[in-house]
């Protein structure tokens, strides 16, 4: 085994632990063992006191103590400008990513920096991306969706059948949302309820809604109607440049990250991931909450089948073939622990976009689209390597 | 050699990490066939010292003689093949494969490649017999065996290489009384083979029974060396651990029987197979102790009360029944669990002091879902520094805190939410005897501001310092209840194990 300090400033991961204890470093290498030297004559203080006044036993030391270390605290909260850097998170991702960038300039300087380029793999990120932000809920409450291109499939076909196109465009979106959604609701009912394995469940809703999607479409393209060509102008109209269907990309992640770090429902979401039994001994219904966020993956999926709907102007039981494991890819390349607790959205997204822009580099060179998998699975199995060296030295 | 040189010595061990001198010079020595313990709080560096010796850290500087002869441990093999076998505090047992398969695990009988599967049930079984444990079959799955069983299949495995010096964490923690002394017997038999023990648990009196010597640490250095485990008095060695002498390690009780109204009612209580028709009350401002060994169904019960388990009979909290298997209405019926299994059970390991307190009560920070991070990080700072949680920094992550803190924090959970009825489930395992008080005059604290609670101990001394009336438990059945102050320790000892009720 190598020396875990020597690998401190190595992995990106690990960056964003190491400065924090190089900022303590100074302060701590003289302040801790004087904590620590006080530390047990105030622990073996307090009840001696308490035999006197037990109701300010603890109190009044304490209080005097946290004033006298709190100083200290914000030497440690606070520190240098290059150690912040540091704690940037996903240094490493966005490195790669700007690495990428680099690549495409100089292998392909006339087509990679252009507008439309830019523009298209923007696009090309937005379905994906969007079910995505639902697979990083699911992954960090401790499960995992292997039914998310299924389920988009199912829910762009459901919603361009001649039937459901004759109530207009509205209609057609919130259709393939609550489809989306409600399969959410079946897998998140079958794991928390039915206590299917989260890969079981879902891998049987993958199978079954690829078939029910097959059945309604009788295997056929439906088109988006005349009349419903709303639906086709997220990705024609544009906004200070972009598609329509880019912009609810953007909201999408958002709202999730707004969620995740904002709310209730993330800090519940980061809980039951990590530790479900201490999660259910706190009092929040671990089962409830699985429901729910399967139900946000496939609510997420929903919104998907409208951008593919956009983009492609139709509905098809082939859609988002093989959908699940880029987001799975993306959200593990982005640092999610696969068995929950630990994750975020931006790292996901980024992991995304790293994915996406290797596939453009890869048509823009007009290489193999084999070669192009195996670029991808080297990138998975390097990002998973520095994950788990990064894990190793922060325990 | 002869018979007084040592069989190990280790001399100015430092083991530096980021930011924390973990080892700064320790000093330790161990003669064949002694049980030498290692006492020191937690954080002393007694885990960085065990895992030097077992060879999974590197020391930075020191020097390590095994009879006679420098050695470098550069890796557990290496470790192993030296004769030193270490069985951790949590047991490293795959629970999948037979008791045989576990002994033998990484050095299997075998035979072209294949494993010489009855040659290693048959070493097993002598191995099992040669720690008194013959009933034990070398065919058995290990998930299906008792923590005491474990542990004598742990022993096993240590045996299972030629073993000069076995280290034990915390052998006992798992254990119920009657197992320690099984346990003990097995330690002297292996001592009088010649094979030396360092042995490191917080419960003193152990030590005074099984040590010949001990050796204390404190902030990484050694500040005694080779005390003699029978007679140095136990205000020596809490001042050698602490730095100053500990008196009165429990808070004063408030006197008198409890007058608060009933918080807890329990009536008719049964888990089948665990226990029956247990039923007992709980008052605002008293403290009760469950007095009883482990598996006389304790645990189970504080389980059933906070919904966490299917029972019949009745839990009503302030006149407001329970319902079966639901933790979120004890919550919101003002019930609150400290589990005994801290770290699988209670925290979120990788996050902040914060976040673990604040997990129970996020409703309070929010508005429609809404969370207002100030408020919650302003109220967990200050909780903090009420329960002087070390080091005071309310950002860093659970898992780097001692378990005497890590307590602490699971204990401020529940003082956020005002709890109305606190259970305690073990609340000082894994703490050191500093911690400890500490912990004892936060939970008086907590009654005295008119909480109820229900505390699980298998401390005697602890049940009977610290709380107001005891019930004592054996075999799932309630066999006696008095005030704390009428019973004494060899009395509830008696009780638990004999079920004398007199």
């Amino acid at each position: 085994m190598t020396d875990p300090q020597g690998q401190a400033a190595a992995s990106p991961a690990e960056a964003v632990e190491s400065p924090m204890e190089s900022a303590q470093g100074p302060v701590g290498a003289a302040g801790s063992p004087m904590e620590s030297a006080q530390g047990p004559v105030g622990a073996a203080g307090s009840p001696v006191e308490s035999a006197q006044g037990p109701v300010e036993a603890v109190k009044p030391s304490a209080d005097e103590r946290g004033r006298g270390e709190a100083s200290g605290h914000r030497h440690a909260g606070a520190p240098g400008w290059p150690a912040r850097l540091g704690e940037v998170p996903h240094l490493g991702l966005v490195a790669a990513l700007a690495l990428l960038a680099v690549v495409g300039l100089v292998t392909v300087p006339d087509t990679f920096a252009t507008g439309s380029n830019l523009v298209s793999i923007l696009a090309l990120a937005a379905t994906i991306g969007v079910i995505t932000v639902g697979a990083t809920f699911v992954i960090i409450g401790g499960g995992i969706d292997l039914s998310v291109g299924a389920v988009m499939a199912l829910a762009s076909v459901w919603a361009t059948t001649l039937a459901t196109q004759s109530y207009g465009p509205l209609v057609m979106i919130v259709c393939a949302v609550l489809v989306g959604a409600g399969a959410g609701l079946v897998n998140g009912w079958l794991i928390a309820y039915g206590r299917l394995v989260p890969f079981i469940a879902t891998l049987a809703m993958l199978v079954a809604a690829r078939g029910l999607a097959q059945r309604m479409s009788d295997r056929k393209t439906q088109l988006v109607q005349q009349g419903n060509e709303m639906i086709v102008e997220l990705s024609t109209t544009r906004l200070l440049g972009l598609p329509l269907l880019v912009y609810v990309f953007a909201l999408v992640v958002v709202a999730g990250w707004v969620v995740l770090n904002r709310t209730t429902f993330g800090r519940r979401t980061y809980a039951v991931g990590g530790n479900p039994e201490a999660a259910r001994l706190a009092g929040i219904d671990v089962r409830r909450h699985t429901v729910w966020l399967y139900a946000l993956s496939g609510l997420c999926c929903g919104i998907a089948a409208v951008l593919i709907m956009a983009r492609t102007t139709t509905g098809s039981s082939t859609h988002g073939d093989l959908y699940e494991l880029d987001a799975i890819a993306a959200v593990i390349i982005g640092g999610t622990l696969l068995t929950g607790g630990r994750g975020s959205i931006v790292g996901s997204i980024l992991g995304l976009l790293i994915f996406t822009v290797i596939t453009n580099l890869f048509i823009l060179n007009g290489l193999n689209t084999s070669d192009q998998l195996i670029a991808k699975g080297l990138i998975i199995v390097v990002a998973v390597l520095l994950q788990r060296r990064s894990l190793r030295s922060s325990t | 050699m002869s018979e007084n040189s040592p069989l190990l010595l280790m001399k100015g061990i430092v083991k530096q990490f980021p930011g924390v001198r973990a080892l700064d010079g320790v000093d330790l020595e161990v003669l064949p066939g002694e049980v030498h313990c290692l006492l020191g709080q937690n954080g002393a560096g007694k885990s960085t010292l065990i895992k030097t010796l077992a060879g999974a850290h590197q020391p930075d500087e020191g020097t390590i003689t095994l009879g006679g002869e420098p050695v470098r441990l550069s890796s557990p093999i290496a470790a192993i093949r030296l004769g030193i076998s270490t069985i951790y505090q949590e047991l490293d047992l795959v629970e999948g494969l037979s008791v045989a398969e576990n002994v033998f695990l990484g050095h299997e009988p075998a035979r072209l490649g294949f494993v010489g599967q009855r040659e290693a049930n048959r070493a097993t079984r002598a191995l099992l017999e040669r720690l008194g444990h013959g009933e034990i079959r070398p065919t058995t799955q290990v998930g299906r065996l008792s923590p005491a069983a474990r542990q004598v299949v742990s022993m096993a495995r240590a045996l299972s290489h030629d073993t000069r010096l076995i280290i034990m964490d915390e052998p006992s923690a798992a254990l119920a009384h009657d197992e320690v002394g099984n346990l003990f017997r097995i330690i002297r038999e292996l001592t009088a083979q010649g094979v030396a023990v360092v042995y490191i648990s917080h419960r003193l009196e152990e030590i005074r029974q099984i040590g010949d010597r001990v050796t204390v640490l404190k902030d990484g250095r050694t500040v005694a060396v080779g005390l003699p485990a029978g007679d140095t008095p136990t205000r020596q060695i809490v001042s050698l651990m602490t730095g100053r002498n500990v008196e009165h390690v429990f808070p004063p009780r408030r006197g008198g029987p409890a007058t608060g109204e009933e918080v807890l009612r329990v009536e008719g209580l049964t888990v089948p197979g665990v226990f029956a028709d247990v039923s007992f009350a709980v008052r605002a401002g008293e403290i009760v102790g469950l007095a009883g060994l482990v598996g006389s169904g304790r645990s189970e019960i504080i389980e059933a009360v906070y919904g966490a388990r299917r029972f019949s009979g009745r839990v009503v909290v302030e006149g407001r029944p329970v319902r079966r298997g639901g933790t979120a209405g004890a919550v919101r019926l003002g019930m609150g669990l400290a589990p005994e299994e801290r770290k699988a059970q209670a925290l979120l390991l990788d996050q902040s002091v914060t976040r673990n307190i604040s997990l129970a009560s996020l409703g309070r920070y929010s508005r429609f879902g809404w969370l207002d991070r100030r408020r919650e990080a302003e109220d967990a700072r200050a909780l903090v520094e009420t329960l002087d949680i070390r080091p005071p920094d309310p950002d860093r992550p659970v898992k780097t805190l001692s378990g005497g803190n890590q307590q602490k924090a699971v204990l401020a959970r529940w003082l956020l939410n005002g709890r109305k009825l606190l259970l305690l489930d073990e609340p000082t395992r894994g703490v050191d005897v500093g911690a400890r008080a500490e912990l004892y005059a936060v939970i008086r604290r907590l009654a005295e501001e008119g909480v109820g609670v229900l505390l699980v101990s298998s401390e005697v001394p602890e049940v009977l310092g610290l709380a107001d009336r005891v019930l004592v438990i054996r075999e799932g059945t309630i066999i006696h209840e008095a005030d704390a102050g009428d019973l004494d320790e060899h009395r509830v000892l008696d009780m638990i194990m004999e079920g004398s009720a007199l």
